[in-house]
């Protein structure tokens, strides 16, 4: 049985927070910066170039990417031979939450569904964090954490469809979502898309799909030619970068995918604007 | 061809029939902010006969909600938030009480591009996700009303050289149906 402390989990997550919030992963400053020289609109050039800017900016001076610092998502593996002593393993993923979205000077955006009030003081500053636990062999906390902002989950889209819509109704699907919802999600995008499993199964999928580091391939060959296929068909939608008409839609679509129920063919659609705040640590 | 103008706010009607959609302006001068529960206020004010607490004849108003400001700063990350939740509030302000632009990002209805043919106002979009450039051209902010809102209070801005582009201007055109109709392939 391995130990670890409830003040070092605290700590991680805060930092965690504390760096994500204002330095762009690499991957994605990469896949912007590709988007800024392939780019035929001299519009979306000029916003691709703000959007480049702005990451300097914000990891220069330690400044928020974005005024919408999200909800605080994690994806989190423990190891099932390891301990935490001093205190729970959810209590302290909100405790590092609550304190670095304080430190930091982000924003508390958590809120009552009806009322709209802001839930700082009643439950605690950006909490309750949105945390999918996984229990897995082992002593390890495999920690990823992406600050989910409302523009992009707003366009976010799941379905069930028969078996017999197949491949060719996923792609069509995803599209679709990705037409429909326009300059709204601060494009260019990473698309995550989940497919099988029950009906939030997929939805999980496709969040975690955004995990994955932008430029890499699927290792399924199927899975890998459909993301190759939905890349030129989204790219071709003529969106751009915040809309405004360009050749640069999305800088990626992962796919992940789940065994399924005989009957059906859940499929959801998670969209990730370019403002990409994902991180992962292992503790 | 687009055109660069600069511009400064409060905005007059000759300031605003000028411009086209795709058009770039850098906008100097006072703008106000507001989210979907500063404008639900302001359209209850109005309808029960009140006055407004700010001037909204010439006006801009800034979609957006910032992050709270760092010790010694006038504001935190200031980027544009979606506009459809002010799409059944803008065009009241604009057709009753003379607002002449909202900066924003995302498309706006049917509804909000008539009232700008019909009123002369225009829906400028900044680059959302780019909060820390944005907040260099704000120089000093000002919480006006409805502290209680929190990030989502009416505050009274001073910007310098806002970078925006025209995405509705006063004859209808729609920058983001434009745009995209140029770049997409079948
Ligand atoms: S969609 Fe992303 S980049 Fe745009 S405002 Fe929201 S969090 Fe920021």
């Amino acid at each position: 049985m391995r130990e670890i402390k409830y003040e070092d989990i605290v700590k991680s997550v805060k930092d965690m927070i504390l760096y994500s919030a204002t330095n762009l992963p690499k991957d994605a400053y990469k896949a912007l910066e590709t988007a800024y020289k392939t780019e035929k609109s001299e519009v979306c050039k000029q916003v691709l170039k703000q959007i480049l800017e702005n990451a300097d900016i914000a990891a220069n001076e330690a400044r928020p990417l974005c005024q919408d610092t999200g909800l605080a998502v994690f994806f989190i593996k423990v190891g099932e031979d390891l301990k935490v002593v001093g205190g729970s393993l959810k209590k302290a993923i909100n405790e590092g939450t609550e304190q670095g979205y304080k430190e930091g000077y982000l924003r508390a955006s958590t809120c009552h569904w009806d009322t709209r009030a802001n839930l700082k003081d009643e439950v605690g500053y950006n909490l309750p964090a949105i945390i999918h636990f996984d229990i897995v062999e082992g002593d390890g906390l495999d920690i990823e954490y992406a600050a989910k902002g409302g523009g992009s989950e707003n366009v976010s889209r799941a379905t069930v469809f028969p078996p017999a819509k197949g491949r060719k109704g996923i792609i069509e699907y995803v599209k679709q979502v990705i037409s429909d919802a326009g300059p709204n999600p601060c494009p260019p995008l990473t698309v995550g898309v989940g497919i099988g499993g029950t009906f939030e199964k997929a939805v999980i999928s496709s969040k975690h799909a955004l995990f994955r580091e932008l430029g890499s391939k699927n290792p399924d060959p199927v899975l890998e030619s459909m993301e190759e296929e939905l890349m030129v068909l989204l790219n071709n939608l003529g969106i751009g970068a915040m809309g405004m008409g360009g050749t640069n839609t999305v800088l990626g679509v992962h796919i992940e995918k789940n065994p399924c129920h005989i009957a059906s063919l859940p499929v959801s659609v998670n969209v990730q604007c370019h403002s990409s705040r994902h991180m992962h640590i292992k503790l | 061809m687009s055109k660069t103008y600069h511009l400064t706010a409060p905005l007059s009607e000759a300031d605003v029939v000028q411009l086209k959609a795709g058009d770039i302006v850098y906008l100097t001068g006072v703008v106000y902010t507001a989210r979907d529960a500063a404008h639900k206020k302001l359209v209850d004010l109005l309808d029960a006969g009140q006055p407004l607490p700010f001037d909204m004849k010439g006006a801009v108003i800034y979609f957006v909600g910032p992050t709270p400001p760092k010790p010694g700063d006038p504001i935190g990350s200031a980027g544009p938030t979606t506009s459809y939740r002010m799409d059944s509030y803008s065009p009241k302000l604009i057709n009753e009480q003379g607002l002449k632009g909202m900066i924003g990002k995302g498309k706006r209805n049917q509804d909000v591009i008539d009232a700008c043919v019909k009123s002369k106002a225009i829906y400028f979009g900044a680059t959302g996700g780019a909060g820390a450039l944005l907040a260099r051209q704000i120089k000093s902010a000002e919480v006006i009303a409805y502290p209680e809102l929190g990030p989502e209070a009416i505050r009274k801005l001073e910007v310098v050289d806002f970078p925006l582009t025209v995405i509705n201007d006063t004859f209808g055109a729609d920058l983001y149906k434009i745009g995209r109709a140029q770049y997409e392939v079948f």
